[in-house]
């Protein structure tokens, strides 16, 4: 599977090197060099630098033949908005996007993207934590 | 009407200014505190403290009954997300947005956005209606039908100078509805208006037929 990752933040690095790991195609996007020192040394992917909300850049990364796409930004907007162009522009078959918000992750659920919410999840887990 | 503009940089601080001139209700939201003070000082209680994406925020100014929202952030993605929370979240009947990329127009209209304004676009177009040598300037795009209204000079090279209009070839897309001549009332032109010249022509066609347009009308 060929996966575009926008964000090469902790989780971005992380999934990156995941995905690359299982044999996947990955490219990942980030527009700070020094973001993909946290990728691993035997990271098999490509790193392009970059703004995920170009298009210019998208088509770069391969966004046109790509299977999945994933932004985990730091910005909730940035991530939705490159979770849309994926979408909407470049028709790419699965979307993922994170969206700390819990608000604004629920509407562009019931918009239809395929949003996760850190907070939310991260709230359930602790409290289980607490609980258990 | 009651306005909500989302970002009080310069471009929110005069269009609210403007808005509230022509006796609007209009409320700003802007993200940094000591912009929102300086904006309240000087036009009265008029900006809140807020993240305009923030659908807290929003229902606190009274988004349900805003007949209009304006995001004028730099940022574009800011700009569409404020949008989206409107137009999804409260309704809001129109929503127009300020865009930085003017590649980011297609996606904004596909999202639903009422009405993009693409300042980079702007500032080019003025450029480049400033430049003498430039052979074709952008005056008003027709969005929804997809047409242009654009203006070709003249230049004393063209080949097509004090030919007709009937023995131009001009592109079926294009149709020319004005003659801007020196020291002249404006003519509308006519199948044997003859070309002079520095006229300067408006003309009504489509983004597609454009080049054709202008090879016709420069003879080039």
């Amino acid at each position: 599977m060929k996966v575009v990752i926008m964000g090469c933040g902790r989780v971005g690095a992380q999934l990156a090197s995941l995905l690359d790991a299982d044999g996947h195609e990955v490219v990942v996007v980030d527009n700070d060099t020094n973001s993909f020192r946290r990728l691993p040394h035997d990271f098999g992917g490509i790193a392009l630098l970059g703004n995920g909300l170009d298009e210019e850049v998208l088509k770069k990364a391969g966004i046109e033949e790509a299977d999945a796409f994933v932004a985990v930004t730091q910005g909730d907007n940035r991530n939705v908005m490159a979770a849309q162009i994926a979408k909407h522009i470049f028709n790419v078959p699965k979307v993922v996007c994170r969206i700390y918000d819990p608000l604004r992750q629920e509407l562009y659920d019931m918009l239809g993207l395929e949003a996760i919410s850190p907070t939310t999840i991260f709230a359930q887990l602790l409290r289980e934590g607490v609980e258990s | 009407m009651y306005i909500i503009v989302i970002g009080g940089g310069r471009v929110g601080y005069y269009l609210t200014k403007e808005l509230l001139n022509e006796g609007h209700e209009v409320l700003l939201i802007e993200k940094n505190a000591v912009i929102c003070q300086t904006i309240n000082e000087e036009l009265g209680s008029v900006c809140v403290q807020g993240d305009g994406c923030e659908a807290s925020t929003l229902a606190e100014v009274g988004m349900g009954r805003a007949d209009i929202l304006v995001a004028v952030t730099g940022d574009d993605e800011d700009n569409l997300v404020a949008c989206q929370v409107a137009k999804h979240k409260f309704k809001v009947p129109r929503t127009i947005a300020r865009i930085r990329n003017p590649k980011n127009e297609v996606l904004f209209k596909k999202l639903g956005i009422d009405a993009t304004v693409s300042t980079t676009t702007l500032i080019l177009e003025h450029i480049e209606e400033l430049m003498p040598s430039h052979p074709l300037t952008h005056l008003l795009m027709i969005r929804d039908k997809g047409l242009e209204i654009v203006e070709v000079k003249i230049s004393p090279e063209s080949a097509t100078v004090g030919k007709a209009v009937r023995e131009l070839s001009l592109p079926s897309a294009s149709i020319l509805a004005l003659i801007i001549r020196k020291e002249q009332k404006p003519i509308v032109p006519a199948p044997d208006t003859v070309l002079q010249a520095e006229d300067q022509v408006i003309a009504v066609t489509t983004p597609e037929s454009e080049e054709a347009l202008r090879a016709a009308l420069r003879g080039a």
